[in-house]
């Protein structure tokens, strides 16, 4: 007989252990929609990893679009961490797409432009995440559903732009006009999409860790998402504290916005994230919200996606399995963190 | 004034409202159980995604659209339960269950879809539910024909309202919803299992969700596209709220969005507005989140919204 127990510990193994078992449940699973479409699931993994991660070239690609994953991934972690429940970083990062995209049209000096633009996506991004932290704070509005609802408002906000006042006049199609040449982030290897952001996002995610971990803004956030009465009667002012992380995560999140705008289109277009910010909970959940944890999340995920289409070329089996995999991955995520708080007991046959 | 009151007057517009605001009222009406027995489902947008693509599959290969609401009901509600069982059985975070059901549904939707009708420059479409006038009812003027010369599941709509109602404030299930919503401690001691009460509510909005997927595909859109659904499930999210968790406010919400919408609609075709047709589609967005900050939300939404109930922790 087997009897679930609560823990009251968790061994530090599992932070690597849940999210490798929960990766190889989704692949498990998702190995069906492989056979149901008649490939071989070796087969269309293997090509899935090479096309991904098997030379060079296609571990830069696979780091381009890890980094704005990266982002995202790091604004939620830091967020939930705190229990202020952003599922607003699509909206945010949107916003800092768009802010960069205007400072980056402003000719000026390069490196110039690259900083002003980082710093009105961040800026852009915060404000955005600021709203939903504001109105629990003052109103007790549920933050899941306002940050939510935000996502929509920013969308149609960046549509109306794109289709109005940015809208390209000589071709008619709904793209703002480009950024500065010189804005354009320095690309790092030659003949590769590899930008400057993306080596910021590799950055950003210690620093985090750094800020997280060691410092005293990093311990308000972890108390008032652990305990907030504890952190009440221990001087911390909660709401204040909210408020920061809500700064701090929206900023995070509108930096991804920055790098796909100075480093990989140039430009804003209304498929510019394809739910990048999404995509960011599912990286914060597989890497147990530690922002360490988020660089092989969000290049597992960038692999899957990048892999997924040559998967498709090669075998005819439908890119979309790598959207799959993600919400799978997720699911199985969420249900392997329930050892973190069971174990499972193995009793004598009279219990 | 005298334009824009026959612009709106015209039967035409009013029928339009009531097409755009039925998937509105199946899928709030689906979000509203869910979280009156306590149980956000953040999962709609990607259920109404997989719903749509089902019951269009199936009623394209059956060629029965009856069939293919049926596929697309029971794919809802088979979506619901799986929510149910991380949510409730589990008792894991609802937003992340949530977002990780509409990750994993739409996917699914676009994986099959891809798989089962390959890549086509024009999407295969069906012949889709025609319109049923009502004898009698339909002759009367201007309302007759925009509001009883309608598909089925429209009137479906129209009776699902008042049934809704009914069910939640006048039936012992409903009772039982609404207990185990508010006060699921109090609602044990009262002998209602509130794991099942949750369950049941929650794969019975995943139907209503489903039957809002029907909708799109096989009445008024007669096809599958990747943009189906295009937000809708948010709105859904969007006018429980504005509806304040009841069935009649919750379709009024629906019908004042469609209203909103099928307005936008009309001054986009004319070239008539200088106003972004955006600036309506943000409307709904916007009036929530303002309404969830004035009306104190602890009073009107259900307490025990977002928290999982497990018996033996007291």
């Amino acid at each position: 007989m087997f009897r679930l127990e609560a823990r009251t510990s968790t061994p530090a193994w599992f932070n690597l252990a849940l999210p490798l078992l929960a990766i190889a449940v989704a692949l498990v699973l998702c190995s069906g929609l492989i056979a149901v479409a008649g490939a071989g699931v070796i087969e269309a993994y293997g090509v899935m990893l090479s096309a991904s991660l098997g030379d060079s070239y296609a571990i830069t690609e696979t780091l381009v679009r890890a980094a704005p994953m990266i982002f995202t991934g790091l604004a939620v972690a830091i967020a939930f961490r705190a229990k202020f429940w952003n599922i607003g970083a699509e909206g945010q990062l949107l916003a800092g797409a768009v802010a960069s995209c205007a400072v980056g049209a402003i000719p000026m000096p390069g490196y110039l432009a690259m900083l002003l633009m980082a710093l009105a996506g961040a800026a852009a991004g915060a404000v955005v995440a600021l709203v939903p932290a504001t109105l629990r704070v003052k109103f007790k509005v549920d933050d899941v559903v306002s940050s939510l609802l935000l996502n929509s408002v920013i969308y149609y906000a960046l549509m109306a732009l794109i289709e109005g006042p940015w809208k390209d006049t000589f071709s008619g199609y709904p793209l703002s006009p480009p950024i500065e040449d010189s804005a354009n982030f320095p690309v790092l290897i030659e003949g590769t999409r590899l930008h400057l952001g993306v080596v910021v996002a590799l950055i950003a995610a210690p620093l985090c860790w750094f800020l997280i971990a060691r410092t005293t803004l990093g311990f308000r956030i972890r108390v008032t998402g652990e305990n907030p009465e504890a952190a009440r009667y221990g001087g911390i002012n909660v709401q204040r504290v909210l408020l920061s992380t809500a700064l701090l995560s929206g900023a995070l999140a509108g930096l991804a916005g920055v790098g796909e705008v100075g480093g990989v289109h140039f430009q804003v277009m209304s498929d510019i994230s394809p739910g990048y910010g999404y995509s960011g909970i599912v990286v914060a959940m597989l890497a147990r919200l530690n922002p360490l944890g988020v660089v092989p999340a969000a290049i597992f995920l960038a692999a899957v996606m990048t892999g997924a289409e040559a998967m498709s070329r090669a075998t005819g089996v439908p890119a979309f399995l790598s959207d799959v995999i993600q919400g799978t991955a997720l699911l199985a995520m969420l249900v392997a963190l329930l050892f973190t708080a069971y174990r499972i007991r193995r009793v004598g046959a009279s219990a | 004034m005298s334009a824009v009151f026959e612009q709106i007057f015209q039967v035409g517009f009013l029928a339009a409202i009531i097409r755009i605001a039925t998937p509105l009222a199946f899928a709030t009406l689906g979000e509203m159980f869910s979280e009156r027995a306590g149980v956000l489902n953040l999962g709609i947008e990607g259920i109404m995604l997989l719903s749509a693509m089902a019951g269009f599959t199936a009623a394209s290969l059956s060629g029965s659209l009856w069939l293919g609401v049926l596929v697309a009901v029971l794919v809802g509600a088979l979506m619901g339960a799986l929510h149910a069982l991380f949510t409730v059985a589990l008792g894991l975070s609802q937003h992340v269950c949530g977002i990780g059901v509409t990750l994993f549904s739409s996917g699914l939707a676009y994986f099959l879809y891809r798989l089962i009708f390959g890549q086509q420059s024009v999407p295969p479409s069906i012949d889709g539910f025609k319109p049923v006038p009502i004898p009698i009812l339909s002759d009367i003027p201007i309302l007759g024909p925009a509001v009883f010369n309608q598909f089925t599941l429209v009137y479906l709509a129209i009776v699902a309202i008042p049934l809704a109602a009914f069910v939640l404030y006048r039936t012992p299930w409903g009772l039982s919803v609404r207990m185990v919503g508010e006060n699921p401690r109090a609602a044990d001691s009262a002998g209602v299992s509130v794991i099942a009460t949750r369950f049941q509510a929650v794969i019975l909005g995943g139907a209503l969700m489903g039957l809002a997927g029907a909708f799109l595909t096989m009445a008024q859109f007669n096809a599958f596209t990747f943009g189906v659904v295009s937000g809708r499930g948010w709105v859904a999210i969007a006018l429980v709220v504005f509806g304040r968790w009841d069935p009649w406010r919750s379709a009024g919400a629906a019908l004042l969005f469609a209203f909103v919408d099928a307005l936008q609609l009309r001054m986009q075709a004319s070239g008539l507005g200088h106003i972004p047709y955006e600036a309506f589609l943000m409307l709904p967005f916007i009036f929530t989140i303002i309404a969830m900050a004035f009306m104190s939300r602890n009073a009107v939404a259900p307490s025990a919204l977002l928290k999982p109930f497990r018996r033996e922790e007291r």
